[in-house]
């Protein structure tokens, strides 16, 4: 027999029968479905453990969550204390790493994925930017204490605190907006080039209109993340016990609009949870974990807001 | 018809074309684009027919490394669009592209029509609301989408979209307009509405395709070029090419025995 031609009755595939076939499709579809029982007991899991938290947390802090909670000073007394100055402080240094973080990330997200020229240079900036996002947070504090505590002798004040933070979220934006960018498709910039555009038009009209949603998911995300961090902040040097809000940004005279605010020193939420919780008495705890519960549920709205953004931004958005 | 009468718009003389990577797509090739004619080019796939298109418009220059030689020169001005000293926006803003594929933006009918005079700084809401029905109009959509201009492109359907993005390429009254296999994602209904309407195009513009499908160049071309591995092998009016061609090349693939 040539060496070329297979005898079907010698080959090694053997055909099935319509019973084996069934049987071998069965046993395929078993782990299809022992697949989606371990995918469903993790995700549980996963949920569970937060959910449990969170209800403990609001169970504890349940006799503090009330109005009073949060128009209130820390207090010696327990009954008394509030976190007004610890909101107040974390919005005023949420809105600082806004301002600052932002614009920074997303130009420099767009000018690495859309100008910058493809060269060994800007392969170190991109690993270094990725590799930014994993670093721990307490080296983004003491980098921070060394260069705007003691260089820029910005001192112990919001807008340290501010930058430090926008620091931590910056390569998250630069991530998220590249990869976003990097989600159009090729056909509608050259669309828009074929037209006549210039890049920084296909940039302003297209590119960024389009990727804003997964821009603002980063954007949120980072925020919600910066929202909860202890040990940067720590670092920079935030105080624990505050009995006075910083100057009001606003005023009702000319120039109606100050920044003394940014000198004030600060506290911010996670930092009077943690100063609660490290004393010795009950009643303190029990403003720990009010405050615990408020930061989980400010990260929460935050990031529903951010799912919510997405799908209103692409609900128009099909590719 | 009166060869004397004919007017070049455009030819492309000694073209050559490197992709950044060194491979060479196109090889000396030469082609004239007749005033109010359709020029189509045919060939089998990887022939550098839509490469040699994607010349016209310069649309090679928005990937770093491609590089030209020889010209395209775009008449009565005589000027070489493949000239380091041309502005490829101003190439782009004589000539434009029709894709293979729909790709209409995310945005508003209207604005999609209106989006090539937004980028020429257009102001006046009258004279782009006239532009943009003239175009709608000259692409054979204005009946369809008159009463929803405000509707989100994607909304309509693939031959609609590709003739809203005939009607952004019109609404700048382009000297020549490109079109890359602007068929090859409809369905045979769609298909004829667009070859009827680029037939109807040719009075006001002249008209250079790429097709796959060779039919589509006999009943819609004038001329026709057939290229293969980046080369031109014959160009000559679409009733020779296809009855009577003077390459043994050509005809073997009009007649199907090879592509």
């Amino acid at each position: 027999m040539a060496k070329n031609t297979v005898n079907p009755d010698e080959s090694l595939i053997k055909p099935k029968t319509l019973e084996e076939v069934r049987a071998m499709i069965k046993s395929h579809k078993r782990n299809d479905f022992i697949f989606s029982c371990i995918g469903l007991l993790t995700i549980v899991f996963a949920l569970l453990t937060l959910l449990i938290l969170f209800v403990d947390l609001v169970m504890d802090g349940y006799p503090k969550l009330n109005y009073q909670f949060f128009t209130e000073f820390p207090s010696r007394k327990a009954a008394h204390a509030g976190i007004l100055s610890a909101w107040v402080g974390s919005s005023l240094i949420m809105l600082v790493t806004f301002i600052t973080a932002v614009p920074m990330g997303v130009a420099t997200g767009v000018y690495l994925e859309e100008y910058a020229p493809k060269n060994w240079f800007t392969d170190i900036i991109e690993i270094n930017v990725t590799n930014l996002a994993g670093v721990p947070s307490i080296i983004y504090g003491l980098l921070a204490l060394g260069l705007f505590v003691y260089t820029f002798h910005l001192g112990q004040t919001i807008v340290t605190a501010g930058l430090t933070l926008g620091l931590l979220m910056l390569p998250i934006v630069i991530v998220s907006t590249r990869e976003a960018i990097r989600s159009i498709p090729v056909a509608i910039r050259e669309a828009a080039y074929a037209v006549g555009a210039t890049k920084w038009q296909v940039m302003l009209h297209h590119v960024i209109q389009y990727s804003f949603g997964g821009i603002l998911t980063g954007i949120i995300i980072g925020m919600a993340r910066a929202l909860g961090e202890t040990a940067p902040i720590i670092t920079v040097g935030a105080l624990t016990f505050i009995a006075f809000l910083p100057p009001a940004p606003l005023m009702m005279e000319p120039p109606f609009i100050s920044f003394e605010w940014l000198q004030s020193g600060f506290t911010v939420l996670p930092i009077q949870m943690f100063s609660w919780l490290s004393r010795p008495e009950h009643a303190f705890h029990i403003n720990a974990a009010a405050t615990g519960a408020v930061i989980i549920m400010l990260t929460l709205l935050m990031n529903g807001t951010a799912i919510w953004l997405r799908y209103r931004i692409r609900k128009n958005i099909k590719w | 018809m009166a060869q004397n009468k004919l007017n070049i718009k455009a030819e492309a003389k000694n073209l050559n074309f490197f992709y950044a990577d060194g491979t060479k797509a196109l090889k000396d090739v030469s082609l004239p684009v007749y005033e109010n004619k359709i020029t189509a080019l045919i060939g089998p796939s990887g022939c550098g027919k839509s490469t040699f298109l994607r010349c016209f418009n310069r649309m090679h220059d928005l990937y770093p490394g491609n590089r030209y030689e020889g010209q395209i020169l775009l008449h009565p001005d005589n000027t070489n669009v493949l000239a380091k000293g041309v502005d490829p926006i101003e190439v782009r803003m004589r000539i434009s592209m029709v894709f293979q594929k729909p790709n209409p933006f995310p945005k508003s009918i209207y604005e999609n029509v209106a989006y090539g005079l937004r980028v020429r700084g257009e102001r006046s809401k009258s004279a782009v609301d006239d532009k943009v029905e003239e175009a709608l109009k000259g692409a054979s959509l204005w009946n369809e989408v008159k009463d929803r201009l405000q509707d989100l492109a994607f909304n309509l359907s693939g031959g609609q979209q590709q003739r809203l993005c005939i009607a952004r390429a019109l609404a700048t009254d382009p000297e020549i307009m490109l079109f890359d296999e602007p068929t090859s994602a409809l369905d045979p209904i769609a298909t004829v509405n667009i070859e009827e309407l680029m037939s109807g195009l040719k009075s006001k513009l002249s008209i250079l395709v790429v097709t796959h499908n060779m039919q589509q160049a006999a009943r819609i071309s004038d001329y026709t070029a057939y290229m293969y591995l980046g080369e031109m092998i014959e160009f000559d009016a679409t009733d020779k090419i296809f009855t009577n061609p003077s390459k043994k090349e050509t005809e073997d693939y009009i007649t199907g025995k090879f592509g």
